[in-house]
Parts: structure tokens; sequence; C-alpha cells
């Protein structure tokens, strides 16, 4: 069975990459939204506070308040709320057994890996609900999207 | 009649539908229409005491029912319910 297909506009790309490099070596993290047909396209990235209380370079975790916001946003803004991004800092863009363990299954799960500061790479992650394994999802870039 | 808002990764439990229009008085009333209007919702939600599960918050407002009187908090018309996951993860 073929893996799913995540496209990035560039811009949200950037305000994700951007958010990485400003959180460094903390986690950053942040909301996803977009659309979705048979393939998954994301439009916008809002970056959102890490409220993780205690090693932020190695964790992060969104508030309950900030994602309550986050959901009332897609219904106002007539779009959809489709995962979540984070950073590794120093680290791959691998999930990790904590970001399978405490995953929702439906989401995208974009992990940027920014060594030293400087963005190495970028994938996202699907959760399998029957399994609860993570599936790797085929990230494409959109360059100059017009929203 | 009050409204509930679906998260999104729990909507496919809902045929896709982004919120669910409640009679219900209390928030325990308002998530008990929904889970029998869509039972499959049920065990991602509640415990098997039927409470609501450790790592599911529960908005009224902007307020969190922890702070108001939890499950037992009552709805007003027009008042919307959220339902929150928890959304956590790092490097370890």
């Amino acid at each position: 069975m073929k893996n799913s297909k995540i496209s990035i506009s560039e811009e949200a790309l950037i305000i994700m990459q951007e958010d990485s490099r400003k959180a460094f070596p903390n986690e950053c993290c942040g909301f996803m939204y977009g659309n979705e047909k048979d393939d998954r396209f994301i439009d916008l990235a809002i970056p959102v506070n890490n409220s993780k209380v205690g090693d932020q370079r190695r964790r992060f975790e969104i508030s309950p308040f900030d994602y309550m916001k986050a959901e009332q946003y897609a219904i106002k803004n007539e779009t959809q709320l489709l995962g979540v991004y984070h950073s590794h800092p120093n680290h791959p863009a691998i999930a990790s057994e904590t970001d399978r363990s405490k995953a929702m299954p439906y989401f995208s799960y974009v992990i940027i890996s920014i060594l030293d500061g400087k963005i190495d790479d970028v994938k996202s992650w699907k959760l399998k609900e029957e399994t609860r394994i993570f599936e790797e999802e085929e990230v494409s870039i959109l360059e100059n999207h017009v929203v | 009649m009050a409204k509930i808002i679906i998260p999104t990764p729990l909507r496919k439990f809902t045929g896709n539908a982004s919120t669910f229009e409640t009679k219900g008085n209390t928030v325990k009333e308002a998530i008990g229409e929904l889970v029998h209007s869509h039972p499959n919702l049920s065990r991602h939600i509640l415990d098997d005491q039927n409470n609501i599960r450790s790592f599911i918050r529960v908005y009224l407002g902007e307020n969190d029912i922890n702070e108001l009187e939890k499950e037992e908090t009552s709805v007003l018309d027009n008042e919307t319910i959220s339902i929150v996951p928890a959304i956590a993860g790092g490097i370890a």
C-alpha cells in the first residue's frame, strides 16, 4: 500500500523553518491548516507556544487552550486543522517513540530537523490507527503557491 | 441549542462533521448525546466507567470544565463545548 502524500506551500514551510531557528536549541511547535481531497495540502502554518514544563530541548507540548483556539480558528476561517509541526534540534527528522506514543491518528506530524541552528531535513509522519505505527508521508513543497 | 466542536482527528467517527448540536443541559448530557449519535466516538472520549478520558480536556467557551463544575457544568443555549486531545511529543 502506498504511503499518503502531503504537499506544503513554500510560505507555510518558511514559517515552520523560521520558528525552528528562532526556538533553537529548544523545540518549537505549531499548527498546520489546509485542505484534503485525495492528498493533503498545507497552506498555512501558525506557530504556538511550546508549553512543556521542563526540558524544551527534547520535548514539546501544546496547551489545551491553544488547541481549542486552533479548532475554532479553522471553523471560523473555513479551513481544516490537519496536523502539527515541531522541530528536532540536533536530531534527525525521524519520529521518536515519544512522538509515536503521544500521537493522534489522522493528523500529519511534520518534523523539522535543525542541526547547529541550520535546517537539515523535513519529514512528515502519520499514525496508522489500527497498528499505532507511524508511517512516513511523501512530502512535496509547492513553490509560489497563491493562497 | 449548544454546539460541540469535534477535534479534527476524531471527525472520521462523526461522518466528517466538525460540529454537533446538542440539547444537553450539562456537559455530561451533551457528550452523552454526542456518543449516542456516534457510538464509535465513545471509546476515544470516554473510559469504561463513562468518565472523560484523562488525555481529553473539555472546554465550555474558553473555560476548562475542570475549573468549573467538571462534567456537571451547566450548558446554556448557544454555548460552545470543545473536545480537546492532548498534543505532545519530542526527540526523547
